[in-house]
């Protein structure tokens, strides 16, 4: 058997309930529920996780790095989009 | 020994797992694919977790020198109670599949009933393996689903395995004196009772997996009584090699 025709998908675990899932990493399967089943033993038999979630890697768009300069060197000089101007009331802790 | 049946049962249902997991535990390494390498060695685990458990209680009941261990590692051939199921070679992954899968179904069965022991100990491990065995049937069910309803190729492979392994699916429901002796006592499980719903579930996922459903009526037993097929002295060498070639040597 070879895997050479399986797909590859992107694998997301939730460490834990309240956190979001977090991108761990990629495997091979013919199907999601096989990607599913992969991922438990691959990503989580450490106890890594209570949630998972597969995509197959062709459904993901990503940004080009060679345009990195367009996407993201205009952001790197605007610190007043940070909204470090403001007075906080004592009453707002924790922002 | 004051409690020997209780001590021989406990044998029997961890030898299997014993002898389950150093088998499956080959394909480490070995896999199809890294993915399920990876899953395959997890289910060798999970069976070594459990033997841990249920040798620790038969040490406890032997009471005297011997220790978990001992009773791993130290015993000959024939004092091996396993069904022969469970040493059938890895001739291909369609066998490892095959051989998985007949056994999970009854694993699954079996420790549902077993945590209605009256033998505490025995409840709570049953309890505890019991997920483990849920997701290991899955495994094994959904690979024979896919290999049987696959390719012609992986069809007549996974035909062939479950064929050739069928002949020892009826010694699961095959009883010792020591298996007769527990259920009396509330503490075994009656495996014959297990066995129309067994071969029903068989036969579903089978024809799920669009393959024929064996007609042999022949089966093979034998194991339980400590008489094996050729297969488990090679897997034993490897087993047994380390307490063997240095006596009493620790981690």
């Amino acid at each position: 058997m070879s895997t050479k025709n399986w797909p590859l998908w992107e694998i997301f675990v939730r460490s834990k309930n309240g956190l979001e899932h977090r991108h761990c990493g990629s495997l091979h399967a013919a199907d999601s529920d096989m990607a599913l089943e992969n991922a438990r033993d691959v990503y989580t038999r450490r106890n890594e996780g209570v949630s998972i979630w597969v995509v197959e890697s062709k459904h993901i768009t990503g940004s080009n790095p060679e345009n990195n300069g367009e996407m993201f060197e205009p952001a790197q000089d605007k610190v007043y989009r940070h909204p470090t101007f403001y007075d906080l009331p004592d009453e707002v802790k924790h922002m | 020994m004051k409690n020997e049946n209780l001590y021989n049962y406990i044998l029997g249902i961890a030898d299997n797992s014993l002898i389950l997991g150093q088998r499956i535990g080959e394909l480490c390494g070995h896999g199809p694919s890294l993915e399920t390498d990876i899953a395959c060695t997890n289910i060798s685990l999970d069976l070594f977790g459990q033997v841990r458990s249920y040798f620790q209680y038969a040490a406890k009941i032997a009471g005297d020198e011997r220790t978990e261990d001992d009773i791993a590692m130290l015993r000959k051939e024939r004092d091996y109670k396993n069904v022969l199921l469970v040493e059938q070679p890895n001739t291909n992954f369609a066998y490892s599949i095959g051989r998985q899968f007949l056994f999970d179904v009854y694993h699954l069965a079996f420790l549902a009933e077993l945590q209605k022991s009256s033998d505490l100990t025995l409840s709570a491990i049953a309890n505890k393996c019991i997920k483990e065995v849920s997701y290991h049937e899955r495994f094994s069910s959904d690979w024979v689903k896919r290999l049987g309803d696959g390719t012609s190729e992986s069809k007549e492979k996974m035909q062939e395995a479950i064929n050739d392994l069928w002949t020892y699916t009826d010694e699961l429901f095959h009883q010792t004196e020591a298996d007769k002796a527990m259920v009396t006592e509330n503490i075994g499980v009656d495996v014959i009772k297990l066995k129309d719903n067994y071969y029903k579930r068989i036969n579903a996922l089978l024809e799920e997996a669009t393959l024929e459903i064996p007609e042999s009526k022949w089966f093979q037993k034998g194991g339980k009584e400590g008489i094996h097929t050729e297969h488990l002295g090679y897997l034993l060498s490897d087993l047994q090699y380390m307490q063997r070639t240095y006596p009493n040597m620790e981690w």
